[in-house]
């Protein structure tokens, strides 16, 4: 894979900022714009500029979980997160909340929506990853399609 | 608050979830998928008695109540579509897992499953437009992958039609849901109940022919039905059978919810629907007739098959909505029995084509049995559930004095029986003309694997229950067409009366 030092050092720069952003948007959704979905594409988009300068083995790097791993797990936990007040009594979906003081943020409140949004994020990431590993690389002009295939599949 | 109501929707998509994770384990994801399509059937039973005992059971997902949360309602006709089509979803899974084909090889056939079944269960369950929407799309795309799995060029060709036709129909199903917004400001199916009728006359019109419009596109309504037979057969066997059994009638359910709980009588699009479902029967079985393949031969009778339904619709009397859910429950059981006949006989003679089987009848009896019972029952012939199904229908018919419908259901019926004689003596009699290019699977002492016979015999058997306890049976039907005629009591229950 052909690399241009421009967009190298662009997106060596870009990408942890990007996905620090992704993590404020994930956050930030419960009373602002953002949420576990605008989150999760906005680490895809981080995810996608690795893609582009850097190939998918780049990915897959960064990432030691296999892609479906990280959509499973971020599924298993919003539908969890869906039916456990259902366990306790209440309707399904339902949510509560606490407010804690932290040390350097002050007073947070936390709600139980935010385990549903943080497996939303998941299964958005683990999607996106999935897409580029389905896209994979430019083969080499001899290299052996069908291992390749396999591998995606 | 209901627990239960919630489940059908949230237990397969947690399955899903366990099944993506463990995808490494075969066996696991095997367990996992009988385990949660089992329980949802036993939910759904429950449901059925609740129902039946207590009277619609309602749950506001979040706990905000209506209009403004989501509602999950569960009343007769819910219950009934949850039973009849978690019990189809778990025999075609067993069925699929003892045939071993894309399930065996595709790491993705339990997840994207199960995402299916919830899907389906969704669109029974919700009572709120939108999310109906979002049920339907999760169905979808669970069915675009099912509809590809295996990768041959003709199902990716069909496949293609077969998405972007969707796809065209969602579009259109999502600006329909945006005028319906903005015309009322609620997207809450009980209290779109309340404030369609303070609209103008041919809006409400304009409403009930776009949405006939959108959930005739899903169900296969004429001339809208094109792309059904193309795309079904050419999915893997098990795939096939659940695709005609549940998917074209949650279209069926979603025409019949909208139609009755939305619009407000004097607005029905009612002669509309009785013509489309005349043509719907009748090009449907016409198309049927002029095929040479067991698979698209059942697939233009599914088409077909709508169109007797949305007569009963059409009608909108009591009789005639008991007339069309008991045809639509019975037809699900029977379309989903016969494609899994059909994919027995794909799998053992190693073609569909009429040309191409024959002789099935000594070769492999114990498969000819399973199609020959619910055949004659399609075609309506005592003592069978079709028989049940379509004598509600004609009577009701006669009793509205919609002579021309009436006439042309009864002329469709013979051509149906036609039609099943022409894949009775090509498959089961005779000797075949040509073989067949793909390999045979002749060595299985009934024709097929243990687990695919038992699959397709508990289907077959279901129907013959349905023809047994067909007189308790019809009662629920008169209940649910008694329920959508007067759908005060499901507003009632959804947005608790005035107060």
């Amino acid at each position: 894979m052909k690399q241009l030092r421009i967009v190298d050092t662009s997106v060596r720069v870009l990408y942890h900022s990007i996905f620090v952003l992704s993590l404020y948007f994930l956050f930030a959704g419960h009373n602002q714009p953002g949420g576990g979905f605008a989150g999760g594409l906005t680490a895809g988009a981080a995810i996608s500029l690795r893609y582009i300068a850097r190939g998918v083995g780049s990915v897959r790097r960064a990432f030691p979980v296999q892609p479906w791993t990280i959509l499973g797990s971020g599924l298993l936990l919003s539908a969890t997160v869906a039916i456990v007040p259902l366990l306790l009594g209440g309707a399904v979906l339902e949510h509560d909340d606490v407010t804690v003081e932290l040390p350097l943020l002050g007073t947070v409140k936390a709600t139980t929506a935010l385990p549903f949004d943080i497996g939303v994020y998941l299964l958005v990431l683990g999607l996106t990853l999935m897409a580029f590993e389905a896209f994979g690389d430019e083969p080499e002009p001899d290299s052996d399609l069908a291992a390749d295939g396999e591998a995606a599949s | 608050m209901n627990a239960l109501v919630a489940l059908p929707l949230a237990l397969p998509l947690l399955g899903a979830a366990v099944s993506v994770v463990l995808g490494r384990w075969r066996p696991v994801q095997r367990l996992v998928t009988l385990a949660v399509l089992a329980t949802s059937l036993v939910i759904s039973v429950v449901l059925v008695v609740r129902v039946e005992r207590e009277g619609i059971q309602v749950s506001q997902a979040g706990g905000w109540p209506a209009p403004f949360g989501i509602s999950l309602v569960v009343d007769r006709l819910s219950a009934v579509m949850l039973v009849v089509s978690s019990a189809m979803l778990l025999a075609v899974a067993l069925f699929a897992i003892g045939e071993r084909e894309g399930e065996g090889r595709h790491v993705g056939f339990h997840p994207v499953y199960l995402v299916l079944a919830a899907g389906v269960a969704g669109s029974f369950v919700t009572g709120d437009l939108f999310n109906l929407f979002v049920c339907f799309e999760m169905m979808l795309v669970a069915s675009y992958v099912l509809i590809t799995l295996g990768g041959r060029p003709d199902q990716i060709r069909a496949g293609m039609t077969y998405v972007v036709i969707s796809l065209v129909a969602s579009i259109a199903f999502v600006t329909v849901l945006g005028l319906v917004y903005s015309a009322t400001g609620t997207v809450n199916m009980a209290d779109l109940s309340t404030r369609i009728p303070e609209l103008d006359g041919a809006l409400r019109t304009g409403f009930a022919v776009l949405l006939l419009g959108v959930f005739g596109i899903k169900a296969g309504l004429f001339p809208l039905f094109s792309w059904l037979p193309d795309s079904y057969p050419t999915a893997p066997g098990p795939v096939t059978a659940i695709f005609a059994g549940l998917l074209t009638k949650v279209g069926v359910y979603a025409i019949i919810r909208t139609q009755t709980l939305l619009i407000p009588e004097g607005s029905r699009p009612d002669v509309l629907i009785l013509v489309v479902a005349g043509l719907t029967m009748v090009i449907g079985v016409l198309g049927a007739i002029a095929q040479d393949d067991m698979k698209r031969i059942l697939s233009f009778h599914i088409v077909s098959q709508i169109g007797y339904m949305v007569f009963g619709l059409g009608l909108f009397t009591v009789a005639g909505l008991a007339g069309a859910v008991f045809f639509l429950a019975n037809n699900i059981v029977l379309k989903t029995s016969l494609l899994l006949v059909a994919g027995i006989v794909d799998r053992f003679a190693g073609s569909c084509r009429l040309s191409e089987t024959g002789g099935l009848v000594r070769r492999a009896p114990v498969v000819a049995v399973m199609f020959g019972l619910p055949a004659l029952s399609l075609a309506g012939l005592p003592p069978f559930s079709g028989f049940v199904a379509k004598l509600g229908l004609v009577d009701a018919g006669v009793s509205s004095e919609a002579w021309a419908i009436t006439a042309v259901s009864l002329a469709v019926s013979l051509f149906t029986t036609y039609s099943m004689t022409k894949i009775w003596a090509g498959v089961f009699w005779g000797e075949r003309d040509r073989t067949p290019s793909r390999t045979a699977h002749t060595s299985d002492r009934f024709g097929a694997p243990p687990l695919m016979l038992i699959a397709t015999g508990a289907v077959v058997a279901m129907s013959l229950a349905i023809a047994l306890f067909a007189g308790p049976l019809w009662d629920l039907a008169e209940r649910i067409g008694a329920d959508l005629v007067d759908p005060s009591g499901y507003v009632e229950a959804v947005l608790g009366g005035d107060s």
